[in-house]
Formats: structure tokens, C-alpha cells, sequence
């Protein structure tokens, strides 16, 4: 490859998304071994105990698992990339027609953290930069770290406390989206379990802000900025910002993917009609198509924004580019 | 990785290797943090070892009304069964804190050793390693862990291998990361030269020189191994569904908040006092080890 040529970036890119697919590869593999692993027979499982070998030998046809294990892969996969995930165990119905509703409802609950989140968390490590080893930096600082290290459930459970249950009764500690109805329907039953994915993801992007701000102020240009008699505001908004955002990209993007594990457990607590309260379901009713599906849905999602954060990342600090 | 803006710490040269590591965890004592959090872990570690020896009642036995409030029979009331929830309290942080380190340590020891090789191979088995590393980090942790426990069961060492599993490509990464530049330098050469093995060299030279931001990364890992595991008890999904386990305990009591806060609150005090402290101490070591790393300045 050669590190000079404009189209660079581009090559990096194509690499970038064709590993991204090999990793998705891998772990469809990964996600179908590990639940053919299971041990015990789906088609007892479904049918119970009392049924008759005729009725078994049935349901395994129908289910493919008379097939070999590629086959029955090949199947699995063809049927996911056709929005195919199968039927639920449990529900009795398409896995699709069960999660559909409810990934609407948990995409809204993490847009609006991470609209909320971002510039907040963007805004708070800059300042704290400003205003390096002054009383707001010390503050957010200590509270930023010590709020990192608190587990969601722990989180949300104290703000249902505070805000729903013990000290105030302002906010419904139950935010259960009714069969029909949108989550934006019943705003209120939004306000905790947003509030705790902002918690939850703000300490990072703010405190990676906070560092990549500071260094971007020590540097010669910013000083030259200075030195010209420009306004500091000019200073920060239009030299330190832009260029202090590079390695923040990365850490959004990683953080995003997190709040795709942090739902499982954020919904459970309020009792969330999403998927992850879906998978928590899932998981104690032993019913695998549903985790299959959820595993991967997460899994793509993880990877995706991993790709998004190394392209903006390569696109937002051009030195980088040459590095490819 | 980190740069944070720490406390500089003067630097004598290069120190011997393994003295490295034991030194960074005494210098990051002077900083105050380090000290609050070693104090909150310590009383927690105690509260959870100890506890059991101490406890009023058992973690299981009736000892009066459902949600009663604290009395003097029970100091903290009862729980929704009517349990003592200090008892309680006292019984369920040893499963968590168990788990958690030995999930961690194995992360750790697997994860350093695959980013070393890694790093030290720069070949395809360097490509091979840290792909299938991504390959486990396209998974959530907790993600994973719920995966495994749908198939197998939610037996402790089922948790345990889904944590160290999950751990280790972090670790991994940060390892290859802080060894790339070092793989590059002339004492590994000449190591080389001098006909010393592989392996000698990955633990004997690498190792020692990638000591601190593999504690940073696993002082941060032990954190999450704690959210994680206590979140699966939280979800229902704990080795032992009827014991006391604080995760348990929030789920079993969140819904009697109203009535009866002690039950879901004492554990999340617990909780949050134990991942707090490791959460200080991580960043203490993390402030010594960035000063460590850049040798320009006094303290």
C-alpha cells in the first residue's frame, strides 16, 4: 500500500469494513456453536416430556435439526440475512414480530441518552480542561471518577430512591411501554432510565475530553492563537475544540456500544419494554432463537460502531492518515 | 493510554524491572486517593470475610415480620421475607468478591500472556490472536456471560470462565499495546543475541516493562468484573438463587422500597463503597504510572 496516495483512507476503510465482516462472521459461528452446544434436545424442549417419537421426528424436520450442522447453519444464517430469526420458544410467535416493537423502544431510550450524553459529557471535560486544577475541574473530576465506577443497576436503583420511591415521589419508578403504545407516549417513565445511561456513559467521554483538551492547550498552536490576541473564546471553540474531539470520537463510539450491554440491565430495573429486558427474559426461559437473534443483533451493532469509530477517527486527524 | 494529568513522579533511570511494578503501587500510596480506596475495599473485603463469623442470624432464617422496620432484634429490619437483612448484608459480599478476583486474575494471566506473544511474534500469529480477541469483543460482557449461562446454567465457575473470557482481550489489547514499542528496543535484541529463549524474554524482559498499565487495566477490569457479577445476581442469575447475595438482595427488595428501604439499600451502599475503592485505587495507580511514564519534571 502506498502511504502516500490521496486514496489511502479509502483502502483503510475497505480493510476496515471487510475485517468488520469476518468479525461478524466469526461470531455468527461463535453465537450458533454456542447454542447447538446446549445440552438436551430443542424439540423435547418444546413439546415437553409426553410427546410421542412421531410428533418429535416431526418437529425436528421442521426445526432442520435432522440436517447436518453446517446445513443447519447455512440455514440460521440465510434466515437471518432475509430478516428470518426464527420462532420464539416461549412467545410462540416470530422472533421478529416479538422484538420488533420492542427495538424501537430500546433504540429511542439510547438516542436520546446519547444526544443528551455527548454534548453534556463534551462540554464538561472541555471546561474542566479550561480550568484545569481550579475548584470545577477538582469537583467533576472526583465525581466523574467515583460515578465510573458504580455498576448501572446500582445507579438506576439509587435514582428510583431519590426520584420514585423514598425521598421524592416525582418520577414512576415502572416505565413499562404498553402493547400499542410509543415510549414517547408516556414521557416521564423516560426521565430515569435516561438519566442512568447518561450517568453511565458521560464519565468516560468527559473524562478522555478532559485529557485530549488539556494536552490540545499545551500545544504550540493553541499558545500562537493566544499570542496573536485572539479572543480565548476564539481560541477554545475554534482551535482547541475541533482538534481536541479526534480521540473523543473513538471513546463515543465505544461508549454508544456500551450502552448496548448497559440496556439489558438499565431496562430490567424499570421494567422497560426493550431488548434487553427481551434478553434478561430470554436468558431465564431458556429460549434460544430469541438469544441467538438478540446476541447477534448486538453483536453487529458492537461492531459497526467500532468500524464508525476508526473511520471518524482517521477522518478527524489527518496525521493519522499517513500512518495507514 | 492514559493521559491523565497526574501527579509527576520522579524517575530514577531505569529501574530494575520487577522492582518497577512493586515500586509504582508504593508511590501511587502518597496519593490520597489511593489511600480512601484501599480503606473502602479494605473495609468491604473485611465486612464480607469476617461477616459470616458475626452475623446475628443466619442468611436464611425468619426473624420476624415481612418489611418490619429496624428494631432492636433486627438493626437493620427485615427484608421481604422477613430475613435479617444485616445478616444478610454480612453473608452476601463473599460470593461477588470471590468470584470476581479469581474471574479477573485468570483474565489477567491469560490476557497478558496472548498480547505479549502477540506483540513479541509481529507475524501472522500476532493477526490470529488479536482478531479473535475482536472477536470476543464484539460481545458485551455482561452480553456474554448471559449467553453462557442460558446454555449451561448459572453455576459459579460458568460466571467465573464468561468473566475471565471477557476480560482477557482487554487485557490483551493494553498488553500488546504497551510491549510493541518495547519489542522494538535494543535489550530485547540483544537478548536475542545472546540466545536467551522465547520465552524467557516474554516473561523475564516484556512483562516486567509492560507492569504498569497492565495494572492500571486490571485494576479497572476488577471494577467491571464486580458490576457484572453482582448485575447477573441482580438479574436473577446468581450460582445460588435462594442465598443472600447483595446483587440478589437489591432485586428481591426494590420492590418494597417504599415500605422497607433498608433491604436494597445497605447492599448498594456495600456495592458502591467496593467498586468506588477499586475505582480510586485504578486511578491512583493510573496518575503514578502516567507520571512514571513521562520522566521530566519533580514532584
Amino acid at each position: 500500500m502506498n502511504r502516500f496516495r490521496p486514496s489511502g483512507v479509502w483502502v483503510f476503510i475497505l480493510r476496515r469494513l471487510l475485517l468488520g465482516i469476518v468479525v461478524l462472521i466469526l461470531v455468527s459461528f461463535l453465537v450458533f456453536l454456542a447454542t447447538q452446544a446446549l445440552p438436551g434436545d430443542p424439540a423435547r424442549a418444546i413439546l415437553g416430556r409426553s410427546a410421542t417419537p412421531a410428533s418429535l421426528a416431526a418437529l425436528r424436520r421442521q426445526l432442520h435439526l435432522d440436517q447436518p450442522v453446517i446445513s443447519q447453519y447455512w440455514t440460521w444464517v440465510t434466515g437471518l440475512l432475509h430478516g428470518n430469526l426464527g420462532r420464539s420458544l416461549a412467545a410462540q410467535e416470530p422472533v421478529t414480530t416479538l422484538l420488533s416493537p420492542r427495538l424501537v423502544n430500546s433504540a429511542v431510550l439510547v438516542a436520546i441518552a446519547a444526544v443528551l450524553s455527548i454534548p453534556l459529557s463534551i462540554a464538561i471535560g472541555a471546561w474542566a480542561a479550561f480550568k484545569r486544577e481550579k475548584v470545577f475541574d477538582t469537583v467533576s473530576s472526583n465525581l466523574l471518577l467515583v460515578l465510573a465506577a458504580l455498576p448501572e443497576f446500582v445507579v438506576a436503583v439509587v435514582l428510583v430512591i431519590f426520584f420514585a420511591t423514598t425521598v421524592f415521589h416525582v418520577l414512576p419508578a415502572i416505565s413499562t411501554v404498553a402493547p400499542g403504545s410509543r415510549p414517547w407516549n408516556n414521557w416521564t417513565a423516560l426521565v430515569l432510565p435516561i438519566l442512568t445511561l447518561v450517568i453511565a456513559v458521560a464519565p468516560y467521554v468527559a473524562r478522555i475530553m478532559r485529557a485530549s483538551m488539556i494536552e490540545v492547550l499545551e500545544s504550540d498552536y493553541v499558545e500562537m492563537a493566544r499570542l496573536k490576541g485572539l479572543p480565548e473564546r476564539t481560541v477554545l471553540l475554534r482551535h482547541a475544540l475541533p482538534n481536541a474531539l479526534g480521540p473523543v470520537f473513538q471513546v463515543i463510539a465505544l461508549n454508544l456500544a456500551y450502552l448496548a450491554g448497559g440496556i439489558i440491565v438499565v431496562e430490567f430495573v424499570f421494567n422497560y419494554t426493550g431488548i434487553g429486558s427481551a434478553i434478561q427474559e430470554a436468558v431465564i426461559n431458556h429460549d434460544l432463537p430469541v438469544i441467538q437473534a438478540l446476541a447477534m443483533l448486538i453483536a453487529a451493532v458492537y461492531v459497526v460502531l467500532n468500524l464508525l469509530a476508526d473511520v471518524a477517527t482517521i477522518l478527524v486527524t489527518p496525521r493519522l492518515r499517513t500512518r495507514l | 493510554m492514559s493521559q491523565v494529568s497526574g501527579v509527576a513522579v520522579p524517575d530514577a533511570e531505569v529501574a530494575p524491572p520487577v522492582v518497577r511494578g512493586a515500586s509504582l503501587l508504593r508511590r501511587s500510596l502518597r496519593l490520597w486517593r489511593t489511600r480512601i480506596g484501599l480503606a473502602l475495599v479494605g473495609v468491604i473485603v473485611l465486612l464480607a470475610i469476617v461477616g459470616p463469623y458475626v452475623a446475628p442470624y443466619g442468611p436464611s432464617t425468619p426473624v420476624g415480620a415481612p418489611n418490619s422496620s429496624p428494631s432492636g432484634q433486627a438493626v437493620l429490619g427485615t427484608d421481604y421475607l422477613g430475613q435479617d437483612v444485616l445478616s444478610r448484608l454480612l453473608y452476601g459480599g463473599r460470593s461477588i468478591l470471590v468470584m470476581a478476583v479469581i474471574a479477573t486474575a485468570l483474565g489477567l494471566i491469560a490476557g497478558a500472556a496472548i498480547g505479549l506473544v502477540a506483540a513479541y511474534s509481529r507475524n501472522a500469529l500476532d493477526d490470529t490472536l488479536m482478531r479473535g480477541m475482536d472477536v470476543i469483543m464484539a460481545f458485551p460482557q455482561i452480553m456474554l456471560a448471559l449467553v453462557a449461562v442460558a446454555i449451561v446454567g448459572p453455576h459459579a465457575w460458568v460466571i467465573v470462565v464468561a468473566i475471565a473470557l471477557t476480560t482477557a482481550p482487554r487485557i490483551a489489547r493494553v498488553a500488546r499495546g504497551a510491549a510493541q514499542p518495547i519489542v522494538e528496543r535494543d535489550f530485547i535484541a540483544a537478548s536475542e543475541a545472546m540466545g536467551v529463549p522465547r520465552w524467557r524474554i516474554i516473561s523475564g524482559e516484556l512483562l516486567p516493562n509492560t507492569l504498569g498499565p497492565l495494572m492500571v487495566e486490571a485494576s479497572l477490569r476488577l471494577t467491571y468484573s464486580i458490576g457484572v457479577i453482582a448485575a447477573l445476581a441482580f438479574l436473577g442469575l446468581s450460582p445460588n438463587p435462594n442465598g443472600a447475595n447483595w446483587g440478589t438482595m437489591i432485586q428481591e427488595n426494590q420492590l418494597v422500597l417504599a415500605v422497607q428501604p433498608w433491604g436494597a439499600v445497605a447492599p448498594i451502599i456495600a456495592i458502591a463503597l467496593l467498586t468506588m475503592g477499586t475505582g480510586l485505587i485504578g486511578d491512583g495507580i493510573a496518575r503514578t504510572a502516567a507520571g512514571i511514564d513521562r520522566p521530566r519534571g519533580e514532584e
